[in-house]
């Protein structure tokens, strides 16, 4: 078994969306692209299943808008039904309206973080996480795509070179 | 170019034939008479419908019920035995009852009512100043006081009268105005859409102007019913009741705002305002596909950027003139956006609906599934906005409970309990759950269906702020109800598709229009 990658580098992204969809259909195996800003469509090229944030925000919220009801009706009815100003407090619904920008507020932050932390543990970052980073220069005007290595280490220079890259190297991994 | 198919006009004709049987059964159906109110009350309350719960809300007396007001005043004047004016008024009051009995034995309606009260009250003020008089009134104070009971009964009776009176005008009122509002809504969308230079739109500019079309026919009809209702064919408006007036020192207040020729003028205005809009600029877009350069296209900018302006302004008194004043003890200060939101996201579900409409039939090939995805996140969007001012408004009035307030969702949850949390359901719940998911955001089946829902939800919105004051806990859904909305609906439909073939379904020379056709999300 090889550990060896190739790193294919590119200064436009253009050309790496067009390098990728010819990566793609000469079956090499893509490990990952770096690039400097978002690529709109790159994950589309790549193949990449669609993310599934979404629908953990959602559950989030579901969360927080149950934990928000079941809070306030444990103080406000359940535990000291006090008569506040005359709010009815002799069940949930009656004085639902009073809860309810409380509920909202609720179902937003457990959303907006829990999907946060969620994005943050999938995605491994962390405050002093070692940066993953191959080449300084994707952060500021280059793309780079790592492929696997299979067969001939020049047929696939070759091949990398002609769809565009500025530099290809090949790179043992460890 | 697109020409409405024979299925559809028909259907559309279809509609409005049995719409319009539908208006004039709910006519026919309206007490002619007090008695005949009786009957129909009877019926109903055997019938196990709502007339249950009325008696006991009505001794309650909640304010905004013209009838229920002259009942206290004569209660009040039967207490105070040494105030000449409310003795006045108590006598004129029971003169009233008198001259009641009478027209129901003579069979005379409502105006006749009008006019012998009035010559009642003419005849009291002139005699009220002199001394003998007093002592006069005094004993027959005493009389009238026996008949107090009766007095009320009957004063009880006429406002439900009134009430089964006012059942088919409101119900086409509330189909009339709703309809009209949904193809100004979209104009409101479209204006938006120019002044904000959207890349996606431009290719559904003329699905936009085509709903516009039914503007001049809906705005042309509910300039009728208003001026119906000026000249007291109705009893829609209370404060248009002189009789009313003269006893009601809060609408007195506003009568240098709420009186009929103001009112009027003001709504010409709206009107002709909005129909010279959508005029202008329908025409300056026909000369934009003709043009060599894109002048049309600034000068409808420039036009729709002055009509959203002019729009917020008369959107917000056109719903105090049309809506609210239905309770003119009654305001709330954030009720013309309230409005404004039930009616432009109906305006966007309804461009949604005709678009896939006309997708299904084959035309509009340039839209995609991303143009419609837009228009569903803006249903989304815009359903949750409705829901915020309706919450808004709502939690505001009772979490302070002031009385004078509080009596407008009194009234709804008593009387009107499912269409008023019902139509949360509708125009909230159902979106929010269905609309969230961006894959069903492109399905064409459910944007359809839940856009039905927000429409139906939408009219029971409308439903809910009109009928309460209109005919109070006498409303159903019933003939009158559906009849007018199909009548609406089935005129919507007719106008609409045919003015959609009168111009090619894309816009051409439209700077955005490459974008749009190509617009992908």
């Amino acid at each position: 078994m090889t550990n060896k990658v190739i790193h294919a580098i590119y200064n436009d992204d253009d050309v790496l969306m067009d390098a990728v969809k010819a990566t793609r259909a000469a079956h090499h195996h893509i490990e990952e692209v770096y690039t400097p800003f978002p690529v709109h469509g790159l994950d589309k090229a790549m193949g990449l299943a669609p993310t599934r944030l979404a629908i953990c925000a959602f559950l989030y919220g579901v969360c927080g808008i149950s934990f928000a009801t079941w809070m306030m009706n444990n103080i406000m009815i359940v535990d000291w039904p006090q008569d506040i100003g005359g709010k009815p407090s002799f069940s949930y619904i009656e004085n639902m309206p009073a809860f309810v920008p409380v509920m909202f507020e609720m179902t937003v932050f457990f959303a907006a973080h829990l999907m946060v932390i969620t994005f943050y543990m999938r995605s491994k970052l962390w405050p002093f996480k070692e940066a993953e980073n191959p080449d300084v220069r994707t952060t500021d005007d280059h793309f780079l795509m790592e492929v696997e290595l299979k067969g001939s280490e020049e047929e696939a220079v070759s091949f990398f070179k002609s769809t565009g890259a500025v530099e290809v190297k090949v790179i043992e991994k460890h | 170019m697109y020409t409405i198919s024979r299925n559809l006009r028909i259907t559309a004709i279809l509609l409005i034939i049995l719409g319009g049987i539908g208006i004039a059964v709910g006519f026919m159906q309206a007490p002619k008479t007090i008695e005949q109110a009786q009957e129909i009350i009877a019926k109903n309350s055997e019938h196990g419908g709502h007339g249950e719960a009325h008696g006991s809300a009505h001794t309650a007396g909640h304010g905004d019920a013209h009838a229920a007001s002259k009942v206290e005043a004569h209660k009040d004047a039967a207490q105070t035995e040494e105030a000449k004016h409310e003795g006045v008024a108590h006598e004129n009051v029971a003169h009233k009852n008198d001259t009641i009995k009478k027209a129901v034995d003579t069979a005379v309606v409502a105006a006749a009512d009008v006019k012998s009260s009035e010559s009642v009250v003419a005849k009291d003020t002139a005699v009220a100043p002199v001394a003998p008089v007093v002592h006069e009134e005094a004993a027959k104070k005493d009389v009238h006081a026996a008949h107090d009971d009766h007095a009320a009964h009957q004063a009880h009776l006429e406002h439900q009268f009134h009430q089964l009176q006012n059942k088919p005008w409101a119900a086409l009122y509330v189909a009339c105005i709703f309809v009209m509002l949904i193809s100004l809504g979209v104009l409101v969308f479209y204006a938006i859409q120019q002044v904000a230079q959207a890349g996606w739109s431009p290719v559904l500019f003329r699905v936009m102007q085509g709903i516009t079309a039914y503007l001049p026919v809906g705005s042309i009809i509910f300039f009728v019913i208003l001026v119906l209702s000026v000249m007291h064919f109705n009893h829609l408006f209370v404060w248009m009741d002189e009789e009313v007036v003269k006893n009601d020192k809060l609408i007195q207040g506003k009568s240098g705002y709420l009186n009929p020729t103001f009112w009027l003028i003001r709504a010409a205005i709206f009107l002709i305002g909005w129909n010279l809009y959508r005029y202008l600029s329908r025409k300056n877009c026909l000369a934009q596909d003709a043009a060599s350069d894109d002048s049309f296209y600034k000068k409808n900018f420039k036009l729709s950027a002055g009509f959203l302006v002019f729009f917020i302004v008369s959107e917000s008194i056109m719903a105090w003139d049309w809506i609210m004043s239905f309770d003119p003890h009654w305001f709330s200060t954030l009720f013309g956006w309230y409005v404004f939101a039930s009616f432009f996201v109906s305006g966007i579900t309804t461009i949604a609906l005709v678009t896939l409409y006309l997708q299904s039939v084959g035309e509009l090939k340039f839209v995609n599934s991303s143009h419609v995805h837009d228009l569903a996140k803006f249903m989304f969007g815009i359903s949750v906005f409705w829901t915020y001012l309706w919450f808004s408004q709502f939690m505001l009035i009772w979490y302070a409970n002031i009385p004078e307030e509080v009596t407008y969702f009194v009234q709804r949850i008593e009387d009107y309990n499912l269409p008023f949390f019902g139509m949360l359901v509708m125009n909230f719940l159902f979106p929010l759950l269905i609309l969230i998911n961006t894959d069903f955001k492109r399905i064409k089946w459910v944007i359809v269906m839940a856009g039905i829902v927000i429409l139906l939800g939408h009219y029971v919105d409308f439903f809910n702020m009109i009928m309460p004051s209109a005919v109070g806990d006498q409303w159903f859904i019933g003939i009158p109800e559906i009849g007018a909305l199909m009548f609406f609906v089935g005129l919507f439909l007719l106008v609409v598709f045919t003015a959609l073939g009168k111009a090619d379904l894309l816009v051409k020379r439209n700077p955005f229009i490459e974008e749009s056709k190509h617009f992908h999300y």
